[in-house]
């Protein structure tokens, strides 16, 4: 019982020492003012130190002393004050190279950014994309290959033009290859190095090196192009909000109407656009070190809004060293490159293996018209134009063409499905798409004159 | 298809074709953190 009293008295004496410490300047007499034993076990601790009696503590030129005198080489400073300005870069330095970062010989901040680096950076983001990956494998294995529901017409749809696939796949292909590239230079040291020694893993970072740098801007022109070819038809709508509220119709028969984007590919695409220009510009920023200031004037606009204090960092700090910046873009590029990744690895399984028909978008550019009327009603009624329930019969009278009646039962086909789909309460409640009809017809006519494939029916 | 194998060979031109442009730019590291009285490699 006196044992455990004892401990409980020394431990509180421990607790009243550390909020002595916390609240109280504490008495370095004993060091003459530098540090004590407790500043550097507190700072082992992570614990936030006052750093100002080090910092502040550089030397004074204005009472140096004779060049004669003892220290007087020195300027007036000690060594120990030489390398705390060194240090807190307070170091009056001339280099004999040139460019921001010469004249910055201890870089404070380069330890977090590298313990970051390696441990949370690359925890967090593999993480995510792992967790990605089993996300969609247990999707894909309650909910299956999502299939076209209704009968295959074997009618052929265009939906994107070549110069479309062309900007769509010269984003992709430099995608993958930006995030294979980048996934061996962040994770390389960590997983690659033990598995196949330095000699190899070097050989694959200079590969990887390379490739990332100059790939880039494949990825950066693509992404002006996807822009400027979609960017109208990712425009929200309000077709857009009856897509979200029911979930794509991922968990439900049925699908609802969309346009030739739904809510869901448009989330997408802006996530490419905002994502993919963020990452743009972190990585032009890092493929020319220090020749950019991101960060201290995103810092500087931060504060302005007390956004920093309102989450939590308090004030940010509006001066940096030119690795900092570097660091700050390397972590920022990385992480929102590590988001997008997640978010491509979900569009690329619903557009290969998760979806059928999806794929052949981007593959041949025509889709299965069945298809586009289940997943992009909308958008099948802009290019063909409003189904007209009379219409079978009123081809049926004047059948010009061998295979006219071949067409012709086709069509009623799709009549039937759309008329159990959602596309006819579409078309009923939205009195827009019955005004564009007439002037759709020319589009129809065109579509409908391409050469139509066979059936394929399986 | 061929708009894919198109893009693909597209990025192994642009990717050639920025080594070459940047290498000739003068934004190497050695050129860009030597003083003049530094002679590099040509």
């Amino acid at each position: 019982m006196t044992r455990i009293l004892i401990a409980l008295i020394f431990n509180l004496s421990f607790v009243s020492l550390a909020f002595a410490q916390s609240t109280e300047a504490p008495d370095r007499n004993s060091t003459g003012g530098a540090q004590t034993l407790e500043d550097i076990m507190a700072r082992q601790r992570g614990e936030e130190v006052d750093n100002s009696f080090r910092s502040e503590a550089t030397g004074d030129a204005a009472s140096a002393a004779e060049i004669s005198k003892q220290l007087g080489t020195l300027g007036g400073n000690s060594d120990p004050e030489l390398w705390r300005a060194l240090r807190f870069g307070l170091a009056d330095i001339t280099a004999s190279n040139s460019g921001p970062a010469a004249e910055v010989l201890i870089q404070d901040g380069g330890m977090r950014w590298l313990n970051l680096r390696s441990g949370p950076l690359i925890k967090y983001g593999g993480g995510l994309l792992l967790w990605m990956i089993g996300l969609l494998g247990l999707f894909y294995l309650i909910r299956g290959r999502i299939k076209i529901d209704g009968k295959k017409t074997g009618n052929k749809i265009t939906r994107f033009k070549a110069a479309e696939r062309f900007a769509h796949w010269l984003l992709a292909g430099s995608f993958l290859l930006l995030g294979a590239t980048g996934l061996i230079t962040l994770m390389g040291r960590k997983f690659l190095i033990p598995a196949f020694g330095h000699e190899a893993f070097s050989v694959l970072a200079i590969g990887s090196k390379w490739i990332h740098n100059n790939v880039s801007w494949a990825f950066i022109i693509a992404l002006v192009l996807i822009f400027v070819f979609w960017v109208v038809d990712n425009i929200p709508h309000r077709s857009d909000i009856n897509w979200l509220v029911k979930g794509g119709g991922i968990f439900s028969r049925g699908h609802p109407p969309a346009k030739k984007f739904n809510a869901g590919q448009k989330l997408i695409f802006w996530s490419v656009i905002v994502l993919g220009s963020s990452i743009s510009v972190s990585g032009v920023s890092l493929l020319f070190p220090f020749q950019f200031e991101m960060f201290a004037a995103t810092f500087v606009k931060v504060n302005a809004t007390g956004l920093g204090a309102y989450l939590g960092f308090g004030e940010l700090r509006e001066v940096l060293a030119p690795h900092e910046e570097m660091q700050y873009s390397q972590l920022w590029h990385s992480i929102v490159s590590f988001v997008l990744m997640a978010i491509i690895l979900a569009h690329i399984y619903i557009g290969s293996l998760g979806m059928e028909g999806a794929y052949d978008a981007m593959g041949s550019g025509e889709v299965e018209e069945q298809w586009a009327r289940e997943h992009h009603s909308l958008w099948v009624e802009e290019v063909l134009g409003p189904q007209v329930p009379n219409a079978t019969a009123a081809a049926a009278k004047k059948p010009t063409a061998p295979n006219a009646s071949a067409k012709i039962s086709k069509k009623s086909t799709i009549m039937k499905s759309a008329r159990s789909s959602e596309v006819k309460h579409k078309k009923a409640t939205d009195p827009k798409s019955a005004k564009s009809a007439p002037t759709k017809t020319t589009a129809n006519k065109t579509t409908a004159a391409k050469p139509k494939k066979p059936a394929n029916d399986t | 298809m061929k708009s894919m194998f198109a893009a693909f060979f597209a990025i192994l031109a642009i990717a050639i074709g920025a080594n070459l442009f940047l290498s000739q730019a003068g934004f190497s590291s050695q050129e860009r953190t030597s003083s003049s009285a530094v002679r590099l490699d040509p």
